[in-house]
């Protein structure tokens, strides 16, 4: 089964193996949306951890790739394979 | 020789900003680019031996791809087609040390566009105590670019920088190598190359950071700090704010009487005392609740603050179709909507921000309060509802609830009409704390000050001594049976308007207040004294004018006049600021129209239900 970066929990660990925008609703934000993962450093091959996440519904969610850490909506999540880190 | 120009350019948390700050000092200063909301930063560096070196300050952008007006600008000026600036002899492409994968893949694509380019390697030292070892010597040459070292915050530490920029505009060679392949994944894996190869060792984490956010993003305690945090700053804007403007207030008054004093009554007196020294006081009292806000909201985006408080607001704010950066703004609308507007500028989507600064007057801010008072206490009876709540702060919280409602409201019809666009994406790196640096702080809330007062400022000055003509032009006849201001030119409009207003039950009183009540809401509660001709001061006339109103005002008048005021512009000071920062007359006019479109409709409607519920 396909996992998501939006499927995570708080400290899961896992490694970005590809983008999937289809799974977007709203088409307009899906076109350019793995563009913009990729400018602000999402990039497969890259280990992914699950910090924090928002106090309403679990979102959005802060991630740390690398030594940075980003904020994203679960709905932006959405568009990223995870595999998990063996 | 003619002075060198350079453009600093890089992504988000680069640190570009600090590093402008530290080489143009206070030689710089903030404007829109012609026609749209992008900040033009500029400013003067001077280098030791004397060269001139004119900076730009581009906005932080990840990439070139004209999907926003920030983008679309940089690009314009970098590649010299830019209507009205000039195109830069060298780029500064700012990355921070901590982070050189994302950032290389700016500087490769600034590559493709032909201008010589240095890369300022900043916040090395930061870099280096988190463990992360870069090879300059070789970043330089897998790049094929001049590589400096700095450390934005410190004058020393940008001095190879700054050594680099002193020479003539020709010693700069165009970069070689330039990428073939630019898309985006083929720059990243680039990118991404040339770190492998030059990045010694990775580092960790920010430690700080880490503790830090497990306290602020804590799912309870974050919106606890959060809440607690917004309360102190709301109390500061409102009490801290009260004494120095009274002091504003207090000081333009006894310079109005020593003017007074002074000089005989005709004309000139009455113009520089109640003209222009009232003008000036009008637009100076802002300044308190717009240091005290900005100080908060600088101070909280330099320390890394800002974008966790964006976090945790976002899904509120998401539902009404707007960003977690636009909650600060509104919230500081309801002291006053001037902070509040000039505070959107932290909102990036210029769709957001419009719509951000368009709800703004529709928080009850303090100058409402006089209004509201006066009406409550002259119609509301001071009696207990549902055995508990005093009437009176029912209406007062009803006030208050109709303006956010309506907001809310106002956000979602235009996020689906005029504002409409594709759905912003929220993704947004949480930079490091940091120490926020005095020095930077002061010299932005500085830059805020100087705006307000250039921009905002000049344009209030001018209606207020437009107003002042206005109330007392032409004089009244000699033993004229009502008060001066019937006959003045305001007096005219008023009357005029009365057949406008009259389905709101608008009597000619109201009519002829509003218009000098257009300087500011409050100043309707003084005309209106004006208009019954009343004596004393401030508090004098609102204690006699509650008694006078209750028998001169039917009830559905008084309630459609609470109604106007939840909604009425009535305050050039908001709209002048709203035109400086949407940089449009179009939207202020929007502004303008929407709200006395509402105003009138909202008291048209409750006057009507009043009258009919009574009869």
């Amino acid at each position: 089964m396909t996992r998501y970066l939006s499927d995570l929990k708080i400290g899961d660990k896992s490694t970005i193996s590809g983008f999937d925008t289809s799974r977007v609703e709203d088409k307009e934000f899906a076109a350019d949306l793995e563009e913009r993962l990729l400018e602000i450093g999402f990039e497969e091959g890259l280990a992914v951890e699950v910090l924090h996440q928002g106090f309403i519904g679990g979102d959005p969610i802060a991630v740390k790739i690398g030594s940075m850490t980003v904020a994203l909506r679960k709905m932006e999540a959405a568009a990223i394979i995870v595999e998990e880190t063996s | 020789m003619t002075a060198l120009k350079v453009a600093l350019i890089g992504a988000p948390n680069s640190g570009k900003s600090s590093l402008f700050n530290t080489l143009t000092g206070s030689h710089q200063k903030v404007a829109n680019y012609p026609g749209v909301t992008v900040e033009k930063r500029s400013g003067i560096l001077t280098t030791e031996s004397g060269h001139v070196v004119n900076l730009v300050d581009l906005p932080g952008i990840y990439s070139l791809h004209d999907r926003s007006l920030d983008e679309k600008v940089s690009r314009e000026i970098i590649t010299g087609v830019h209507p009205t600036e000039e195109q830069p002899d060298v780029l500064v492409c700012v990355i921070n040390a901590s982070n050189i994968r994302v950032h290389l893949r700016l500087v490769l694509e600034l590559k493709t566009l032909g201008l010589p380019i240095v890369v300022a390697l900043n916040m090395h030292d930061l870099a280096t105590r988190d463990g992360i070892e870069i090879d300059v010597d070789r970043l330089s040459e897998e790049l094929g670019l001049p590589v400096v070292t700095t450390i934005a915050v410190r004058k020393i530490g940008v001095k190879a920088l700054t050594e680099f920029l002193n020479r003539d505009a020709s010693a700069y060679a165009k970069p070689i190598n330039i990428p073939t392949d630019t898309s985006t994944r083929a720059l990243q894996k680039e990118a991404g190359r040339i770190t492998k190869i030059v990045q010694m060792s990775e580092g960790g984490h920010h430690k700080m950071t880490r503790i830090l956010d497990s306290v602020a993003l804590h799912p309870v305690l974050g919106p606890l700090i959060f809440f607690i945090m917004l309360f102190f700053m709301f109390q500061a804007v409102f009490s801290w704010a009260e004494g120095p403007m009274d002091i504003v207030e207090g000081t333009f008054a006894a310079l109005g009487e020593i003017v007074g004093d002074n000089l005989s009554d005709n004309w000139f007196r009455s113009f520089i005392q109640d003209g222009l020294i009232a003008g000036v006081g009008s637009v100076l009292v802002f300044l308190p609740q717009i240091i005290i806000l900005f100080s908060f909201i600088l101070v909280l985006e330099a320390s890394g603050y800002m974008a966790r408080a964006a976090f945790i607001m976002d899904k509120l704010m998401a539902k009404v179709g707007l960003n977690g950066r636009a909650f600060i703004p509104l919230l500081s609308s309801f002291a006053c909507a001037i902070p509040g507007i000039m505070a959107t500028r932290t909102i990036a989507n210029h769709r957001d921000r419009i719509t951000t600064i368009m709800i703004a007057p529709l928080m009850t801010c303090s100058a409402r309060l006089p209004v509201y008072t006066l009406m409550i206490a002259a119609f509301i009876p001071n009696t207990t509802v549902m055995g508990y709540f005093g009437l009176q702060g029912v209406v007062f919280f009803t006030l208050y609830l109709a303006g956010i409602v309506s907001a809310v409201i106002v956000a979602a019809v235009m996020k689906k009409t005029i504002t409409k666009g594709a759905l912003q994406p929220f993704l947004m790196e949480l930079p490091k704390y940091q120490l926020p640096r005095l020095k930077h702080v002061l010299l932005e809330l500085w830059q805020r000050v100087r705006a307000f007062l250039r921009r905002a400022g000049t344009i209030i000055l001018y209606a207020a001594i437009a107003l002042w003509a206005l109330t007392l032009y032409p004089n009244a006849p000699e033993d004229a049976p009502e008060a001066d201001i019937y006959y003045s030119f305001a007096g005219m409009i008023g009357r005029a308007l009365q057949h406008v207003f009259a389905p709101l039950g608008f009597n000619w009183e109201i009519s002829i207040a509003l218009v000098p009540g257009m300087a500011a809401r409050e100043v309707a509660v003084s005309a209106l004294g004006t208009v019954y001709s009343l004596q004393g001061d401030e508090d004098q006339v609102a204690e006699s004018l509650a008694t006078v109103l209750q028998s001169a005002w039917p009830l559905p008048t008084a309630l459609a006049f609470l109604a106007w005021f939840i909604y009425a512009p009535q305050c050039l000071a908001t709209l002048a600021t709203a035109r400086r920062e949407t940089n449009s007359w179009g939207w202020t006019a929007f502004m303008a129209g929407y709200l006395f479109g509402l105003a009138y409709l909202i008291a048209f409607i409750v006057n009507v239900t009043a009258t009919a519920l009574m009869a």
